[in-house]
């Protein structure tokens, strides 16, 4: 039992824990809170399973970008995002047998598997070798990422624009 | 040494059930979407514990592409939501037209 080894129970411990306290929120921004948490220790457990780099970007687009654009959503909506009912309890019941068989299968099909069950030596892939990687092989790839961003971003525009413009129909003729 | 991989897979596993389980039971487009997010994040989770395994970098790029999706699915994501609400007024699924 390494230090690492603690280190990975523990912050499995703590990215389970703050997920499932995020899952079952009835105050949104709560819930976000939680998922920063959540997003933390994932981003720790990148650090120990040797990816620095990634690490470094789950904190500044996970749990700063994404999570903050989420924030800025709920106060938008704010007053009608608190009020939220859950289902009735009788379609609760073939929920939790699905996921307890779900649960029950992963866990058998994981833990007799001989070949997983050796250690995890550690590794770090450092960030110049991964980035070097990264643009030697896979520019592709890169280039249709980068132009998957770009036309989320011009979409998301002309949706909210659009939405807009359909509510208040008067504002838009004077433009 | 750090712990079996099949222990990174679980963590991983009981994540995506989570973020399926918010994704389907909660009545709120917010926390769908949120769910989710959660489910991407166990998904670059097991891709990095793999590339450790296999002592692969792929894993890690493949990580990096995830988030990459993640952030424009998020983006997109929103600006339904925001175009939903002010069109119906609700955030709720089960009560738009």
């Amino acid at each position: 039992m390494t230090f690492q080894t603690i280190l990975f129970y523990l912050l499995a411990a703590l990215i389970l824990w703050a997920t499932g306290l995020a899952i079952t929120r009835r105050n949104l921004v709560h819930a976000v809170v939680y998922l920063v948490l959540s997003f933390f220790g994932s981003a720790l457990l990148f650090y120990l399973l040797g990816a620095p780099l990634l690490a470094a970007l789950e904190v500044i687009i996970y749990a700063g970008a994404i999570m903050v654009l989420f924030l800025f959503i709920i106060m938008m909506l704010r007053g009608e995002a608190l009020r939220e009912k859950f289902h009735p309890r009788r379609q609760w019941l073939p929920a939790g047998c699905m996921g307890l068989l779900f649960g029950a299968v992963g866990i058998l099909m994981v833990l007799h598997d001989p070949a997983a069950s050796s250690p995890l030596m550690p590794a770090v892939a450092s960030p110049a070798r991964f980035g070097q990687h990264l643009f030697q092989r896979h520019w592709l790839a890169i280039e249709i990422v980068s132009l998957l961003l770009l036309v989320a971003l011009i979409g998301a525009l002309l949706i909210a624009r659009r939405g807009g413009r359909r509510q208040n129909p008067a504002a838009e003729e004077p433009a | 040494m750090i712990a079996p991989y099949s222990h990174v897979f679980l963590l991983a596993g009981l994540l995506f059930v989570m973020g399926a389980g918010c994704t389907v039971a909660r009545r709120n487009l917010v926390m769908i979407l949120l769910g989710f997010e959660i489910m991407l994040n166990a998904g670059a989770i097991a891709f990095v514990g793999a590339a450790l395994r296999w002592q692969s970098i792929e894993g890690q790029v493949f990580a990096l592409f995830i988030l990459a999706v993640a952030a424009a699915e998020v983006s997109i994501g929103l600006a339904l939501i925001v175009c939903i609400y002010r069109r119906s007024g609700t955030v709720a699924p089960d009560r738009l037209d």
